[in-house]
């Protein structure tokens, strides 16, 4: 039997060395609704989980100096939920993240787990790549930050140097008119795993978009960025050639594959549907702004 | 026998006795129990779809330190095939004793192979596998489509059809008319085939038990089933443990609808406390629940009806094929025996094959077959009555079976409530109410036998006065709260005062298990005997009391009175009275029955299903839902509309989402409550339910069984729902959104609609 031990401490520096020294042993530890998950399905076997929501940062939502937001990695969906304002300037990336598992799951998990889950099919990612964030990680080498969409690998694989921890996400600051909004695809209508996820972030001017992202997940290996989606909102009143050729560029950036939750053909179709449907929620939004 | 209307706890929605319990967390599962000296038992299943075990070496796994014992198929009580059938209920011995181990074969992945005790479970787990099982693999087969092929892989060789070796283990048929002379009177003439998927009873508790055998033998099992009874028997047979030696103690059940009437893991258990001389328990993991436990039947089946202009339904001819998993017993009665039931058809032909493949057994669920069959039939009927261009309940309505209407499967119907519930259906709101754009309706009917059978009863009064019963059938959809307003309205009594318990297999007289739609229908009948007899011994011991005849005392109100003034004055002798004076008047009060219960009836029900369709993503949503059923006497109707929401819920699930999906090497690839989709409450509408009652003349308080015609007309309800909404037919289940999308995104869809 092999032995299973834990830590929590309170800094990130006793953290980073403890799960740099670990290894390929070590687990980071923040809401535990996928690794708790994984153990007992045998799934995965750690020697080491190191705990972080000991960790001040890593449970923190702060308001940046610019009118962005940083929000620490263990910061769970209810608690994100609850924060003031968050929900007001990114109403997409709280309900993606809000959709993680089922209410009693919110009290636990977090972004930043779901992020480093590497699940194609993470519902907070794709909104936060939409969000244009930019996480920060820390490990023994000391701290960088790269943007959302290059963390993950491949299916249960992240981007991260060995020691890395993930510490948190910022997201900018939100011009007038700016909104978001995240949509899947689920079987049923909650306690589900997407099918086709998709967030859309956009600023309007005078009706005009001027700045989108598009964020596509469920359809490849990892959560994708579609610039070509962007690219046909952009400029755009939001009309109908150009919300089919947005939501053309989605289905054509699909890689997906044929599985027990879905086939090519349905999610490459969904993948459009789901751009038109998400990119009116943000425009409604955004008017608001 | 007349029924009495005028009661006062007969027909309340009283507090369920178990409450308390489940919603403060207090209610004890199988899982629940522990002993001091408790080890854990693992079992080790075959990674195979289809291999026979050449040998099995458990030497490394026993030297494991911390392992305590391990069982293979050795140590199991073997009923050999040839010797012929050993049945218990509906189950065959021969193939029980192969499920719970694997014999000669393994016969799908997780299949049990050999199962082992440690001191802990991680140990136990590790231990299996040291276990060296040297297999020969073997092609499998899992549909049904390619297991009746000629040259498919043969599971039981000894098992022919048609004199040669066959998967198809057994055939069944109702007859009556002449099928060829019936079709020929036909002006409309409508036939299709329909496949469905596997679907798990989905309980949410796992199987598990605590079992403890004491070195003279004495066996004690803490288990959840539906049915200690048949646990004891079950387990007495396949250990060689005498009845009377296995206490089997029914731990509060989360959930079996027909799944629980089966033993996985009490066999084993024992087995392995027996050997370690410690108690052993065991729980599945819900991966274990979904690979190796019985889901009910996939299908294949063909439906061809005939009717004539004036929408008289003069022909019907129904095949279908299901399959049984690893081992014969699929549930074709059902299917066969139901589906054409609900109408008085002239000339018949309906017949069911039992198929074998490669995955695990199935196990009874709820209305066993007759929703796969119903499915089919409900869903032609309704092609024809469109054909017909007639309402589809006024369809049902025109060749409703009613009294007198002999049905293929034998009996010819006393009264029944079939026509009432189209009635109802039809004058309800919902029938009435606008539909809007991308919204469809679906009507279908539905009927299951119900069952009598064995049941046992106590009834004893406390010295104080209030009431215990006991009876034996482990309480799955309200029993308990029906046996006390049954008891307090027979003892005249609050219903606060009557405590009903469940037994063990040594503290009550033997009683059927749970299934069947039996237990309030059987129990009900024992208890009120039961409560007659205390009712008679209380009225004559306030004669002695009183010094006057015994036919002078009347029972009413929970108290003895004179019937007259001319037989004396005296003021009443309640419950307590008489049970304070007990032990100077004979002793305590109390009475048992035990009796086989005849007269059950059969029971109809009538659905109504609205859903919408958003085309863009193929999901079809369950609006508005009303089920009318003919539930006899609602004894308490919060439970009774409890069953026809919970068996809709699952109908709906079966219908849109639920599906095994298996892998290239056949296993279960989806064995989880995650992909494998079973509704959750925001998935359906509050299920509406109108409850028509049309007593049961042969029962004292007119029960009919409520709870397996709920699940029966619910996937062709919403089939023909999806019809109305969208103009295409489906023939598979589930429809869910790729189904359901690309039937939309198909040319000659997009073509019909422009």
């Amino acid at each position: 039997m092999t032995e299973l031990r834990y830590l929590a401490p309170n800094s990130l520096d006793e953290a980073i060395k403890a799960f740099a020294a670990a290894g390929s042993a070590g687990r980071i530890l923040a809401g535990g609704t996928d690794l708790l998950v994984q153990m007992r399905a045998g799934v995965v076997k750690p020697g080491l989980i190191v705990d972080i929501k000991k960790i001040a940062e890593m449970t923190k939502i702060e308001q940046t100096a610019d009118g962005g937001f940083r929000v620490g990695a263990a910061v769970s969906g209810m608690a994100l939920h609850d924060h003031a304002s968050f929900g007001k300037v990114w109403p997409g990336v709280l309900e993606a993240v809000n959709l993680i598992g089922s209410k009693q799951v919110q009290g636990r998990a977090s972004a930043g787990g779901n992020l480093c889950n590497g699940s194609p099919a993470g519902d907070s990612v794709p909104a936060m790549v939409a969000a244009g964030a930019v996480v920060t990680v820390q490990g023994p080498d000391g701290r960088r930050e790269l943007p959302v969409e290059q963390v993950p690998a491949g299916p249960g694989r992240t981007n991260f140097k060995p020691g890395e921890i993930l510490v948190s996400f910022t997201l900018p600051p939100r011009p007038k008119g700016s909104s978001d909004a995240y949509l899947r695809m689920i079987p049923r209508t909650e306690m589900d795993i997407a099918v086709v996820g998709l967030g859309v972030s956009l600023t309007l001017k005078d009706g005009v978009c001027t700045a989108a992202r598009v964020g596509l997940g469920a359809v490849a290996p990892t959560v994708l960025l579609v610039e070509a989606a962007a690219k046909a909102l952009i400029g755009s009143k939001l009309d109908e050639a150009a919300l089919n050729a947005a939501a053309a560029a989605c289905s054509a950036a699909c890689r997906p594959i044929d599985d027990k939750r879905g086939t090519i053909a349905y999610r490459t179709k969904v993948a459009g549907v789901l751009l038109k449907r998400t990119t009116a929620i943000a425009a409604q939004r955004a008017k608001g702004n | 026998m007349t029924v009495v209307t005028n009661n006062k706890w007969i027909g309340q929605r009283t507090i369920r006795p178990d409450g308390m319990d489940k919603v403060t967390g207090r209610a004890q599962f199988a899982a629940d129990t522990n002993m001091p000296g408790m080890i854990w038992g693992k079992v080790l299943r075959s990674p195979h779809a289809h291999a026979r075990i050449k040998s099995i070496n458990t030497a490394k796994a026993e030297a494991l330190p911390g392992v305590k014992a391990v069982v293979t198929a050795r140590d199991i009580v073997d009923f050999p095939i040839e010797k012929g059938a050993v049945m218990l209920g509906i189950q065959d011995m021969r193939w029980m004793c192969r499920n719970v181990m694997a014999r000669e074969k393994a016969l799908f992945p997780g299949h049990p192979i050999a199962a082992v005790a440690a001191t802990s479970e991680a140990i136990a787990a590790e231990a299996c596998k040291l276990i060296e099982v040297d297999y020969e693999v073997l092609p499998f087969v899992i549909e049904i489509e390619d297991a009746i092929k000629s040259d498919a892989p043969i599971l039981h060789e000894f098992n022919t059809f048609e004199g040669k070796p066959s998967n198809i283990a057994g055939r069944l048929e109702h007859k009556k008319g002449d099928l060829a002379e019936g079709f020929k009177k036909a002006d409309v003439v409508i036939e299709r085939s329909f496949t469905t998927r596997p679907v798990h009873q989905g309980y949410i508790e796992p199987h598990a038990c605590l079992i403890s055998v004491a070195p003279d033998g004495k066996t004690t099992i803490w288990s959840s089933s539906q049915g200690q009874f048949m646990v004891r028997a079950m387990t007495a047979h396949l250990t060689g443990i005498p009845q009377s030696d296995i206490r089997a103690i029914p731990a509060e059940i989360g959930g079996g609808f027909g799944g629980k009437t089966i033993v996985y893991l009490e066999p084993l258990a024992t087995l392995l406390a027996k050997k370690s001389g410690r108690p052993v328990k065991m729980v599945m993991t819900r991966e274990e629940v979904m690979r190796a436990t019985g889901p009910t039947s996939g299908s294949k089946s063909t439906v061809k009806i005939g009717a004539t202009k004036d929408g008289k339904i003069v022909a019907a001819h129904g095949t279908f094929y299901l399959q049984a998993g690893a081992l014969p017993g699929s549930p074709i009665r059902g299917a066969v025996g139901c589906s054409f039931t609900p109408y008085d058809i002239p000339n018949l032909l309906s017949e069911g094959y039992d198929v074998c493949s490669n995955r695990s057994k199935v196990a009874a669920y709820r209305a066993p077959g007759a929703p796969i069959g119903a499915y089919a039939v409900e869903c032609v009927l309704d092609e024809v009555a469109e054909a017909l261009k007639m309402d589809p309940l006024d369809f049902r309505l025109k060749n409703a079976a009613k009294e007198g209407t002999k049905a293929a499967h034998g009996p010819t119907f006393p009264r029944i409530g079939y026509i009432e519930t189209v009635e109802a259906a039809k004058a309800s709101d919902h029938y009435k109410a606008p539909l809007g754009k991308l919204q469809g309706r679906g009507v279908a009917s539905g009927f299951w036998f119900n069952a009598g059978g064995e049941s046992s009863a106590q009834v004893n009064i406390t010295e104080d006065g209030n009431v215990v019963v006991t009876t034996g059938h482990p309480d799955i959809g309200g029993s308990r709260a029906g046996i006390a307003n049954i008891c307090a309205e027979l003892l005249g009594i609050d219903y606060r005062r009557v405590s009903v318990i469940i037994g063990d297999t040594q503290t009550i007289g033997f009683s059927n298990l749970t299934g069947g739609s039996r237990v309030l229908f059987a129990s009900s009948i024992v208890v009120t005997q039961s409560a007659e007899k205390i009712i008679h011994t209380l009225r004559e011991r306030a004669a002695k009391i009183w010094e006057i005849d015994p036919e002078a005392v009347k029972w009413e109100d929970g108290a003895a009175h004179p019937v007259s003034p001319n037989a004396g004055q005296f003021p009443p002798l309640t419950l307590k009275d008489l049970a304070e004076k007990a032990p100077a008047m004979g002793g305590p009060i109390g009475a048992g029955v035990q009796l086989n219960t005849q007269g059950a009836d059969g029971g109809f029900g009538t659905h109504i299903c609205d859903v919408e369709v958003d085309v863009d993503l193929g999901i079809a949503r369950v609006t508005r839902y009303t089920a009318v059923q003919d539930v006899g006497r609602a004894i308490h109707p919060g439970y009774v509309e409890g069953q026809l929401q919970g068996g809709v819920a699952q109908g709906i699930g079966w219908a849109l989402n639920e599906e095994y999906i298996y892998t290239k090497e056949g296993k279960v690839d989806n064995p989880g409550f995650l992909d494998y989709r079973m509704p959750v409450c925001s998935d359906l509408p509050m299920i509406d339910c109108i409850m028509v009652e049309v007593p049961n003349p042969k029962h004292p308080q007119g029960v009919k069984g409520v709870g397996e015609v709920p699940l029966v007309p619910v996937m062709a309800a919403v089939a023909n729902a999806i019809y109305n909404a969208l103009g295409k037919r489906f023939y598979a289940l589930p429809m869910s959104p790729p189904k359901v999308l690309e039937v939309i995104d198909a040319p000659e869809t997009r073509q019909a609609a422009e």
